[in-house]
């Protein structure tokens, strides 16, 4: 068993307006291992995207506390992605996968190297020049990751990226993007309302309960894959059996 | 789009009606002018107008020939465009600092936006011979005529649309590592450029405005002086003639603005 490289303990995050208080997470607790894909389902508004904001440090808890387990006891490094790709068309692919490496002044000539290798990797070296409205769906969704992956995150955190695709390409977009996260080792929680989706990427699936969320239910998810296609996940035996219990325990929260 | 070989018949056709569309819009508009003119000359020579309160095309013609021939026609319209085109860069500069200021301080915009709105529906014309007392009769006075008002209303409009910035594309920015600073340069000013270039177009124009308005009352040389000049003397000719190269330089300012943003459009 791998170590903990976060644990969540009794969090506590609410949002303010004149109207009063609205409690969006409470008394929430749960942990990731190192190199664990979680994936967190729950009601829509259930404070999902929160809690990706409060792990990013992009907001304070009221209560409780999040901690990590760097390696060697350093604070690990987090990379998020949004729902949007959010490229800039004023910037060609080049410019927008370096972005991050800007802001943070480390465009150094291996840097540089090793977003060139990513981008070949993911058979974007074509288009490095090119503006963003100039690439397909997958593609553009591939560029945010590269831009994301150039700060060398140990920690993935993924808020409904695929959500803003059409269907045809989410399938295909997702399990690819999925794979190459995998096989680049890192930790991952992702955020999603797409059952489908959680069920076939995730090790675990963490399901929350409505506003204030807590955790209702955790499912640990052992898929026997037939072939390794990109929708093999879905093929596998166990995989509508997952699908139905976290279903029933959703649809249970929703009622 | 190039036509090829492989161009349909249906596109052709589609590029054709397209481009007879626009063909057709610029002679209308040539057309209106030239049957405005020839109007305007009948009207005057027949009497049914009266020429030495109306002019006409011809004396207009021969007015503006005569103004070229004295040689100082040149220096009042250089004076004017001079005094324009200082007014508009400063209006551009200063409007885009304080929009970034008050973009950075929302406190500050909020403790500001009253006074913004008042100066901006104030007739700036009010102002001039204010400035007159203050500043003298000069270029400085026409210049701060021109740049008063501008200023207010593309401050304004600025920082409105600094503020229409889709609030998601900036969390990207904090989420890569970045502080405010970084979401102003690498997001908020390059999204607002082709704010920033209409902006422009209307500045240009207000400055031109401002100028003028400023040349009536404390000016011994360019257009506005010689428009008022014009009406005291009863020459007016050379008073519709000078409003009509005014016209001119303010659809060339307008053209030259145009093309910055065609320019930049094509670049993205």
């Amino acid at each position: 068993m791998q170590s903990d490289i976060l644990k969540i303990e009794n969090l506590s995050f609410s949002y303010h307006n004149l109207n009063g208080e609205t409690k969006a997470i409470k008394d929430l607790s749960f942990h990731v291992r190192e190199g664990e894909f979680l994936a967190i389902v729950g009601p829509s508004g259930c404070g999902k995207s929160t809690i990706l904001s409060l792990i990013a440090g992009l907001l304070k808890p009221v209560e409780g506390g999040i901690t990590f387990y760097g390696k060697d006891g350093k604070q690990p490094g987090i990379g998020y992605m949004l729902q949007h790709d959010h490229l800039f068309e004023w910037r060609t692919i080049w410019q927008n996968v370096t972005l991050g490496l800007e802001i943070q002044h480390k465009l150094t000539a291996e840097n540089k190297k090793k977003v060139e290798k990513m981008l070949a990797d993911y058979g974007l070296s074509a288009f490095e020049d090119k503006k963003p409205s100039e690439l397909s769906g997958g593609m553009k969704q591939r560029a945010a990751l590269i831009r994301t992956m150039a700060l060398e995150p140990e920690i993935l955190l993924l808020d409904e990226p695929f959500s803003a695709l059409d269907y045809q390409t989410r399938l295909t977009v997702s399990a690819d993007i999925a794979r190459i996260i995998r096989k680049a080792g890192k930790t991952v929680i992702l955020i999603t309302h797409d059952l489908s989706e959680a069920v076939s990427f995730a090790d675990r699936v963490l399901i929350l309960s409505k506003r204030p969320a807590s955790v209702k239910a955790e499912f640990p998810i052992h898929l026997t894959l037939p072939d390794d296609s990109l929708l093999a996940a879905r093929k596998a035996p166990e995989y509508s059996g997952y699908f139905n219990r976290i279903w029933e325990e959703l649809s249970d929260e929703s009622n | 789009m190039k036509a090829t070989e492989n161009t349909s018949i249906d596109q052709l056709e589609f590029v054709k009606a397209h481009k007879k569309h626009h063909r057709f819009i610029r002679y209308a508009r040539i057309f209106i002018l030239i049957l405005f003119l020839i109007f305007w000359e009948f009207a005057a020579n027949c009497g049914i107008i009266d020429s030495f309160f109306f002019s006409s095309p011809s004396r207009v013609a021969k007015c503006f020939l005569s103004m070229v021939n004295e040689k100082s026609l040149f220096s009042h319209i250089g004076v004017t465009l001079f005094e324009t085109v200082v007014s508009f860069l400063l209006v551009s500069l200063l409007s885009l600092a304080a929009a970034t200021i008050l973009w950075y301080s929302r406190k500050l915009s909020e403790i500001l936006e009253p006074y913004l709105v008042v100066l901006n529906s104030l007739p700036k014309s009010a102002l001039a011979p204010l400035l007159i007392v203050w500043l003298g009769t000069g270029i400085n006075t026409i210049i701060v005529a021109g740049i008063s008002v501008a200023i207010f209303g593309a401050v304004i409009n600025l920082y409105t649309g600094f503020l229409q910035v889709d609030p998601e594309k900036l969390k990207l920015i904090y989420t890569l590592g970045g502080n405010r600073r970084d979401t102003f340069v690498k997001v908020v000013l390059p999204a607002s450029i082709p704010t920033i270039l209409s902006n422009m177009k209307v500045n240009i124009g207000l400055a031109l405005v401002g100028v003028i308005i400023g040349e009536f009352l404390a000016a011994r040389r360019g257009l506005g002086y010689l428009i008022i000049y014009g009406s005291q003397v009863f020459q007016l000719n050379m008073l519709i003639t000078s409003i009509l190269i005014l016209c001119a330089i303010a659809m060339g300012l307008y053209l030259l603005i145009q093309q910055l943003e065609h320019f930049y459009k094509k670049k993205v």
